[in-house]
């Protein structure tokens, strides 16, 4: 539905008061983005004689720089390079393995049901819901088992199976609306359960495959709670460094170099909103109304 | 024969193609959730220590001023950040459902903050509410020099900055909820009641938000296990402080197994979380499901 037509063609106040409403609250979202970037390009003085929403009155990008690579997070000064290069290590192959996972498991829960599958799949699904935290501590110790404590491996693992719920019900609810015909025609033809999933169904999957693969991107690369349990010295992800810059204690707060490095931290998947954000979206919703 | 072993291969490959995955789901979900079970029972400290205690783990937990901090606080942000996040996202919903020409760039403005990680939108409040020379400072410069505003630092009031973030940041979630609600709506229905005479607010009051009740109830399931997971957000405004005023219970988690030695005690403050998640989210689980056959 969309409003009933009496709006459209109501007084024109009306039209004013819902277009300043509209508006204050775009500026209510866009504000403390509008604040990071524009102390980010401040140094401390014009920080001190300005105040939050006043431009730089001498841009600079030192704070960026500094962010990226010279900032000190608890000991180390190295900035926050090491880490941002780490979250990349870690959310390339656990986005790719993840989603291949789902795009399999969703397959055989809509189109090859078998009894019980339903089961298996409500099971699956309440990995979704459950707070981690009741697996954490566990799951440091098996991770040790494996030799992958406090390493990126680790936490690619980790990540895989924390994505093993949304990506299942993501493809799943997809694959539900295909139509059984194609696969029972395919099936009369004499294609097996590989063949109908290379030649029929992963074709058809375009959309959801983007969808899976903006979600688990978005969810791997903002993660904190694994991140700062389960990595290392050398292994913590951009969100780690980024928490830990900022709270580092110096004698002077440099809050110019701590937006900088929120931005560093945030624009990866900022870009991919912006770029795909009807597709986000779509995973946002999936993840909330069952199907 | 081989035709046969090749038939029945093929009626259990989608079993064996599944298994894998099920298996390390019931193994990482069910699997941990036990053991940790188990340890919330053990006398378990530093190290695990697999005594059996029983309940001590609770008695100490429930004895805890700490966790009952945590349990008020969690009561205050997730009644706030539900009620208000709700408020607001139903608000702009409807909103943006008025046939606006511009829908979609304010629907990406309303949702960016989603796109973003806690921990970066919580440096960013941070900073801003920062008592100094955040939102305290360009109050004073507009000309209330006596203005204060020191919630972040206040151990009354810090709280509330996390609801005022946590609402920042998942009100356009809930619009998106709610706007594909109301585009579910049968038109003809609005038109009757129209063609009645019935004024807008009385048609939006009295037929489109009741008819939206199922979202109502999806949108409270998510927010409210998003609110009793909320880790991210406080550790990054307040990392549980001033003291341990802001804690909840991730984050009285957190610190009691990672960084204070206490492993039974923070594996009991997880379960008491899970069963109050379980208590939720399963029978919305269960009738989704059902409903669906």
């Amino acid at each position: 539905m969309s409003a009933p037509t009496a709006a459209v063609h109501g007084p024109a106040w009306h039209r004013w008061v819902l277009w300043s409403l509209l508006l204050l609250f775009a500026a209510f979202f866009l504000l403390p983005f509008y604040v990071m970037v524009t102390t980010s390009l401040k140094d401390m003085a014009q920080i001190r004689e300005g105040n939050l929403l006043s431009l730089p009155t001498a841009p600079t990008a030192a704070a960026w720089l500094k962010a990226w690579s010279t900032a000190c997070t608890g000991i180390d000064c190295g900035g926050l390079r090491p880490f941002f290069v780490n979250s990349v290590l870690m959310v390339v192959p656990a986005v790719l393995v993840s989603t291949a996972l789902g795009a399999i498991n969703g397959y055989v829960l809509s189109k090859w049901r078998f009894p019980g599958s339903e089961l298996m799949f409500a099971l699956i699904l309440f990995g979704m819901f459950m707070p981690f935290q009741v697996v954490l501590l566990p799951m440091s110790q098996v991770l040790g088992w494996f030799g992958i404590a406090s390493s990126i491996w680790g936490l690619i693992l980790v990540h895989i199976v924390a994505g093993l719920p949304s990506t299942a019900l993501f493809f799943r609810n997809y694959y539900v609306g295909l139509p059984d015909e194609l696969i029972r025609a395919a099936m009369l033809d004499g294609a097996g359960f590989w063949r109908i999933f290379w030649r029929i169904v992963l074709p058809l999957s375009t959309p959801i495959m983007v969808v899976t693969l903006i979600w688990q991107f978005t969810q791997i690369w903002n993660d904190f709670l694994f991140g700062v349990v389960f990595s290392g010295a050398a292994s913590k992800p951009v969100t780690v460094g980024l928490n830990n810059l900022a709270n580092t204690s110096s004698a002077v707060k440099e809050y110019n170099v701590d937006m900088a490095a929120a931005l560093i931290a945030g624009l990866p998947t900022l870009i991919v909103y912006v770029l795909a954000g009807k597709y986000f979206v779509r995973g946002l919703t999936a993840g909330a109304v069952k199907g | 024969m081989n035709s046969t072993t090749a038939a029945r291969l093929s009626a259990w490959m989608p079993r064996l193609v599944i298994a894998p995955s099920f298996v390390l789901a019931m193994l990482f979900i069910y699997g941990l959730i036990a053991w940790n079970g188990y340890l919330s029972l053990s006398a378990s400290r530093l190290l695990p220590n697999y005594t059996f205690v029983g309940f001590d783990q609770y008695v100490t937990l429930f004895d805890s001023e700490r966790w009952w901090v945590a349990l008020r606080n969690l009561a205050i942000f997730g009644g706030l950040f539900i009620g208000v996040g709700m408020a607001l996202g139903l608000l702009l919903a409807i909103l943006l459902d008025q046939k606006i020409r511009a829908e979609g760039v304010l629907r990406t403005i309303y949702l960016y903050p989603m796109a973003l990680s806690f921990i970066v939108t919580g440096t960013a409040w941070k900073w801003i509410l920062n008592p100094g020379l955040g939102i305290e400072k360009l109050v004073q410069d507009w000309g209330f020099p006596g203005f204060t505003f020191d919630w972040l630092v206040n151990p009354d009031r810090a709280i509330y900055t996390i609801v005022i973030a946590g609402v920042w940041q998942s009100a356009g979630f809930v619009m998106a909820l709610f706007l594909a609600g109301l585009r579910g709506i049968d038109d003809s229905i609005l038109k009757a009641a129209q063609i009645d005479g019935a004024s807008l607010p009385r048609i939006y009051w009295r037929i489109i938000i009741p008819s939206l009740r199922p979202v109502f109830f999806s949108t409270l399931m998510v927010l409210s296990h998003l609110a009793i997971k909320s880790f991210d957000l406080v550790m990054a405004l307040t990392a549980g402080g001033p003291g341990f005023a802001t804690d909840v219970p991730a984050t009285f988690m957190y610190t009691m197994a990672f960084s204070r030695g206490q492993i039974g005690l923070g594996a009991a403050s997880a379960t008491v979380m899970l069963a109050t998640v379980a208590a939720i989210v399963v029978p919305y689980l269960y009738s989704e499901l059902r409903a669906k056959r």
